[in-house]
């Protein structure tokens, strides 16, 4: 299993060089420049600006420097928050962005095997509808409605929980609270619609059948052949459903004002700020990579007939 | 017993009062404002928006300050005086003016100041706003590369003089702009770009920095070194970056912030019906307009076309049932409330608008236009609903003049580049003043501004009284000079002016100290919470 991690990280450097190439090449073909303002600057001090940082010299000779500089974890400066470094700004992102989006698939995954479970084991019954008309109508409605939603009702209306921001401290269980429901649903709800499935195949397998014609209590039964049994599309959903969560939180983190990366990849791309969107988007390209290898490797925990080559 | 219980609950009570009465005389008093975007930098010499702005009017003091009606006040300089010709301002610094780290403000922090703001090195975005001081502009070009040539001198400890190319009687209107801001110079050095960080950071405003979560709250504290720390009221502010202008009103509704930066504009019915007391509308300094591309020969070269598309738009019906936020309908270019000065109109603002309709149809049908045989012109609008609406409502205008208006929609930066390529017939633009001068709009259009005179506008008697007034030394002269320059320009139709902007904040009762006023300054350093 080791040399197949190793052979699929290193399989990943040229999937990310390509995604350093095209974004860089991309951003830099798109019509207007970080510098453009409705207030326009002198041709003075556009040269100026533009030599601060090296948008004087070629394109190509441009990308030599960013991947060399990238080569030493240097993501270079940023064009719009000028304060700060690309490293700095998604360093300190990360933590957020990560916490919210682990407790979002924490709670995606609970909640969604539990209600899956549920369903399958009530298969027809009007529990087994409800869940089911939740988990369709929780894929259907994006979350920036359910946001703007939560925080009418929840936040404003009844004023049970704070309606933005992280938490003066930094960070606060209260504050957290509506960004990370808003962020699962989605996921909950297609998560429970797998685990519904994959349950009731499950359940109709000759091992399930003679096991439980052998007398096998039914909760044991359940918890000792079914979950693990239906898991693995749970599993295989997992690399998709962290994508999912990654691109989510960019919309959640703008609504509820979190100060993780997401909010900046928008921002960075409607300002041009070259090197933050190349930063973002390497960085979340790695992540995405690291966590589809690591569910990977959690299906062949799971189903023994998988073989890492 | 009964006295024994009673004697209890008046021991309780009275040490309830007094942990209470010790709470509140503790209780920090925190203001907690919605700032719009997240802030660039708060480097006074780097910034260039409105939200940096804000913090920086709070961090820093330059030699003139914002008074709480956002008019100039003495800052680290006491008084001035200014030399006959207008050229040379002798500035005299108050003893007691303190860095946040205790040491003294010097004219040599200014000089410094002054100097690193025009270097190429720092990049300054709003250098050329120090133009007109002597070398500015051959420094920021990298022709005189000794900074010390800029004229800018200390004296003494406590004396800094400004010379400049020519009289500039808006001098003072400037030197409160961020760019005059001082920095200090061991700190610049020793931290480099990390400067302005929490820990960091020295400055010498009546707050300093304490800590700074981007994307999530910026706060200051009171400077305690601050020359006038006693009647500063507020302990702490927290900044917050509200981009999404909905999201900010509800965590305002929820008491989460005491003033917002904006108010959505769909909202303001509501808000009107709802929270009047809490709504606070007022002018302000900026122009919504659509320039014309005078380089383009339809347009360019007839005056009479760009006076009947200017007399085809009922502002009135733009500013009720489109923009529905207060704005002002706008006939002149440079905005209302400027002191001392004489607003300037379109000729045709008190004509009815049967009248304006009239007229126009006559202009274009001379032109040779009419509904037979249409105006066929673009309009480039960057993309937002507003924008959209605003163009949808001007076609439907001009249609019954025979002008036949196709919209052109692009992203902001895309927008930004045909504009400056000037790829457009008319283009939606506006303008914000960044102090409270005529000039700040006016000199935008002369023929040798570049890239920021869009209209491509070229009229020399226009130029003339620009740098008449700009020689002029009596103030009173000069903006009366100027008067006569808006008028030549609003006659020649280089642009369309729509409408005036207003602020829109949310504030809660308990606020005290807040001014109205045109720039919309409203320095921490005023302003307070009843309890």
């Amino acid at each position: 299993m080791l040399s197949y991690a190793i052979k699929r990280l290193i399989g990943a450097v040229p999937t990310l060089l390509l995604i350093v190439a095209i974004t860089f090449f991309m951003v830099h073909l798109a019509p207007g420049g970080p510098f453009d303002k409705e207030r326009k600057l002198s041709a003075e001090v556009e040269a100026n600006l533009r030599k601060a940082y090296h948008l004087d010299e070629p394109v190509p000779v441009q990308f030599g420097r960013y991947v060399g500089n990238l080569l030493q974890g240097d993501f270079g400066p940023s064009f719009q928050y000028k304060d700060y470094s690309v490293t700095e700004l998604i360093l300190g992102g990360f933590p957020t962005s990560l916490t919210l989006g682990a407790i979002a698939m924490t709670a995606a995954l609970l909640l969604g095997i539990g209600a899956g479970m549920i369903a399958a084991l009530r298969q027809n019954s009007l529990l087994d509808h409800a869940l089911m008309g939740g988990a369709v109508l929780g894929v259907a409605v994006p979350n920036f409605v359910v946001a703007p939603l939560l925080t009418l009702v929840i936040g404003l209306q009844l004023r049970w929980l704070p309606v933005g921001g992280w938490g003066e401290g930094g960070f606060s269980i209260r504050h957290m609270v509506l960004p990370v429901i808003a962020l699962a649903l989605p996921q909950i709800a297609t998560i429970a619609r797998l685990m519904r499935g994959s349950m009731l195949e499950v359940l109709r397998t000759n091992y399930i059948r003679t096991a439980r014609a052998k007398g096998l209590p039914e909760r044991l039964l359940l918890l000792r052949h079914g979950v693990k049994a239906a898991l693995p599309p749970i599993v295989s959903y997992l690399g998709p459903a962290i994508a999912n969560i990654i691109t989510g939180s960019i919309v959640i983190e703008q609504i509820f004002g979190i100060p993780g990366i997401g909010r900046y990849f928008v921002q960075a791309a409607l300002n041009r700020d070259y090197t933050l969107v190349m930063g973002v988007v390497v960085f979340y390209g790695a992540l995405i990579i690291l966590l589809n290898l690591l569910a990977d490797l959690a299906y062949g925990l799971l189903d023994p007939q998988v073989r890492y080559d | 017993m009964m006295h024994r219980r009673t004697t209890l609950k008046l021991a309780a009570f009275a040490i309830a009062a007094l942990l209470a009465g010790t709470a509140a005389a503790n209780a920090e008093s925190v203001l907690r404002r919605g700032n719009g975007a997240e802030p660039e930098t708060i480097d006074p010499h780097k910034s260039t928006g409105v939200p940096e702005n804000a913090i920086e009017n709070d961090l820093f003091e330059g030699l003139v300050a914002w008074g709480p009606d956002g008019k100039e006040v003495p800052g680290v300089a006491k008084s001035w005086d200014i030399s006959d010709d207008g050229t040379v301002y002798t500035f005299h610094l108050r003893d007691d003016a303190k860095w946040s780290n205790g040491d003294a403000v010097t004219a040599a922090d200014f000089v410094y100041s002054f100097q690193r703001a025009v270097d190429p090195k720092t990049a300054s975005d709003y250098a050329p706003i120090l133009s007109p001081i002597k070398n500015a502009d051959a420094i920021i070009a990298g022709k005189i590369t000794d900074l010390s040539q800029l004229g800018v001198t200390a004296p003494d400890a406590h004396t800094v003089v400004i010379s400049l190319n020519a009289s500039t009687p808006y001098l003072l209107g400037l030197l409160t702009h961020n760019i005059a801001m001082p920095v200090h110079k061991a700190t610049v050095e020793k931290f480099g770009d990390q400067w302005t960080r929490p820990g960091n950071m020295v400055s010498n405003g009546p707050f300093m920095l304490a800590d700074w979560v981007p994307q999530s709250q910026l706060t200051i504290v009171k400077n305690p070194n601050f020359h006038d720390a006693a009647s500063v009221k507020l302990d702490k502010i927290i900044y917050y970056p509200t981009e999404d202008i909905a999201e900010e009103l509800k965590r305002y509704r929820a008491g989460e912030l005491d003033i917002t930066y904006d108010v959505p504009s769909d909202q303001v019915k509501w808000v009107e019906a709802n929270m009047k007391d809490e709504f606070h509308n007022t002018p302000y300094f900026g122009t919504y307009y659509y320039v014309i591309n005078l380089t383009r020969d339809t347009l360019g070269k007839a005056q009479q076309i760009r006076k009947a598309l200017a007399l085809g738009i009922d502002r009135e019906i733009l500013v009720d049932k489109i923009t529905q936020a207060g704005e002002l309908p706008a006939y002149s270019w440079v905005p209302p409330d400027v002191p001392g000065y004489q607003q300037q109109f379109l000729d045709f603002k008190n004509e009815s608008k049967a009248q304006r309709l009239e007229e126009a149809k006559k202009l274009l049908a001379d032109a040779g236009y009419g509904p037979d045989k249409p105006l066929k012109i673009q309009l480039l609008y960057n993309t937002s609903e507003n924008h959209k609406k605003i163009a949808v409502a001007i076609a439907a205008m001009w249609k019954p003049l025979g002008v036949q208006l196709e919209l052109v929609n692009q992203e902001w930066k895309v927008y930004l580049e045909t504009r400056d390529k000037k790829d457009f017939d008319i283009a939606r633009a506006a303008w914000i003043g960044d102090y409270p001068d005529p000039i700040n709009f006016l000199d935008m259009f002369k023929s040798d501004a570049g890239a920021r005179n869009d209209a491509g506008y070229n009229n020399p008697k226009f130029d003339e009284l620009l740098t008449t007034a700009g020689a002029t030394v009596d103030p009173k002269k000069r903006l009366a000079i100027l008067a006569q320059a808006e008028k030549v320009f609003l006659d020649d139709y280089a642009m369309i002016p729509i409408y005036h902007y207003t602020t829109k904040h949310m504030l809660k009762p308990n606020l005290v100290g807040w001014e109205a006023n045109v720039l919309d300054i409203h320095p921490g350093r005023y302003l307070s919470l009843k309890s």
